[in-house]
C-alpha cells in the first residue's frame, strides 16, 4: 500500500476526490462543536474557563500525533527513500507547529484564571515547548538548503530526534509534579461529547489541509524539474 | 438547548482562545490554499513554455 501510493499521480488521483468532502466535514464539525461547547454547562469548579478545554486539548492531541506522523515519514524517507515521504513530512510540519503554538497559547490563558499564572517551567509545558522548537528547527532546516536530497535527509534525522520528546510530552505529569493535570478520562457526556466532536473536527481539518499541503509541495517539486529542464536547453 | 456566550469573568480567557485559535487556523488554511493555487500556477506556466520549445 505504501509503495502503491509513492507515485505522486497516483496518490494525487486517489486523494482529489477527498478533499471537497474533508472540507464541508471540517465545517459541518467546527460548527457542531461550538454549538455543543457553548451549550455545555459551565464547570462546578472551573467555570465557564472549562470551554478553553474543547480547543486545547485538539490541538495539543494533534500536535503531537502529527511529530509522530512526521517521525514515521521521516524514517520511511530514510530508510526506504520512499517518494512522498518528504514532502509528507514537509506539508505537516507547519501545521502540527501551529496546531502545538495553540496548545501552549490557549494553555497559558486557560492557566492564568486556573492557577494564577500563565505559564510554569513544570515538565509538561516545557516538554511542549520543546516539541514546538523541533517544528520551527525543521522547518527552518528545510527552508535553509537548497538541494531537496540533502534537506530531506538532514531534517528526517532530526524528525527521528525530535521523537525522543514524544513520550516525555506525555509522561511528564505522571513523572514530574507540576501545574499541569495529570492525563484525565472525561466521562460526564456533557463534555465528553463537544469534545470529541471538536476532537473530530480539528482532525478533519488537519486531514484536508495536509492533502492541500502535499499537493503543493508535489506540485513545486514538478514544477522545480521542469524548470531546471528548461534552463538546461 | 441554552446558547451560553456570557464568559462572564473568564470572557477574556474564554474568547481570547477561540478569538487565537480562530486566527491562526484561518490563516494558515488561507496561506495552504494560496500556496496550491501559485504551485499549480507556476506549473501550468512552466508547461506551456516547454510546449512552444
Amino acid at each position: 500500500m505504501i509503495t502503491f501510493l509513492a507515485n505522486p499521480e497516483r496518490f494525487t488521483a486517489l486523494t482529489r476526490p477527498l478533499r471537497p468532502w474533508l472540507a464541508s466535514l471540517t465545517g459541518l464539525l467546527f460548527a457542531t462543536g461550538l454549538v455543543l461547547a457553548f451549550t455545555s454547562p459551565e464547570d462546578y469548579q472551573q467555570g465557564d474557563t472549562v470551554r478553553i478545554m474543547y480547543i486545547h486539548v485538539p490541538a495539543a492531541i494533534l500536535g503531537l500525533s502529527i511529530y509522530a506522523a512526521m517521525g514515521v515519514a521521516s524514517f520511511f524517507g530514510l530508510i526506504f527513500r520512499h517518494a512522498l515521504a518528504d514532502a509528507a513530512a514537509k506539508a505537516l510540519a507547519p501545521i502540527g507547529a501551529v496546531l502545538t503554538l495553540l496548545a501552549l497559547v490557549t494553555g497559558a490563558l486557560w492557566g492564568k484564571p486556573m492557577w494564577g499564572t500563565p505559564w510554569q517551567w513544570d515538565g509538561r509545558m516545557t516538554s511542549e515547548l520543546v516539541l514546538f522548537l523541533f517544528y520551527v528547527g525543521y522547518i527552518a532546516l528545510h527552508a535553509s538548503i537548497d538541494d531537496e536530497v540533502r534537506a530531506a535527509k538532514m531534517t528526517a534525522i532530526l524528525a527521528l530526534v525530535g521523537l525522543v520528546n514524544l513520550p516525555i510530552v506525555h509522561y511528564s505529569v505522571v513523572w514530574w509534579s507540576g501545574l499541569h493535570q495529570a492525563n484525565a478520562v472525561v466521562t460526564t457526556h456533557d463534555i465528553y461529547l463537544p469534545l470529541m466532536v471538536m476532537l473530530g473536527a480539528h482532525i478533519s481539518l488537519v486531514a484536508w489541509l495536509f492533502l492541500i499541503r502535499l499537493d503543493s509541495e508535489i506540485l513545486t517539486r514538478k514544477y522545480k524539474a521542469l524548470r531546471a529542464r528548461l534552463s538546461f536547453n | 438547548m441554552h446558547l451560553d456566550l456570557d464568559m462572564g469573568k473568564y470572557a477574556v480567557y474564554v474568547w481570547g482562545s477561540y478569538g487565537a485559535s480562530a486566527v491562526a487556523l484561518v490563516t494558515l488554511t488561507l496561506l495552504s490554499l494560496r500556496a496550491q493555487v501559485r504551485a499549480r500556477k507556476v506549473l501550468e506556466a512552466l508547461q506551456k513554455a516547454a510546449e512552444t520549445l
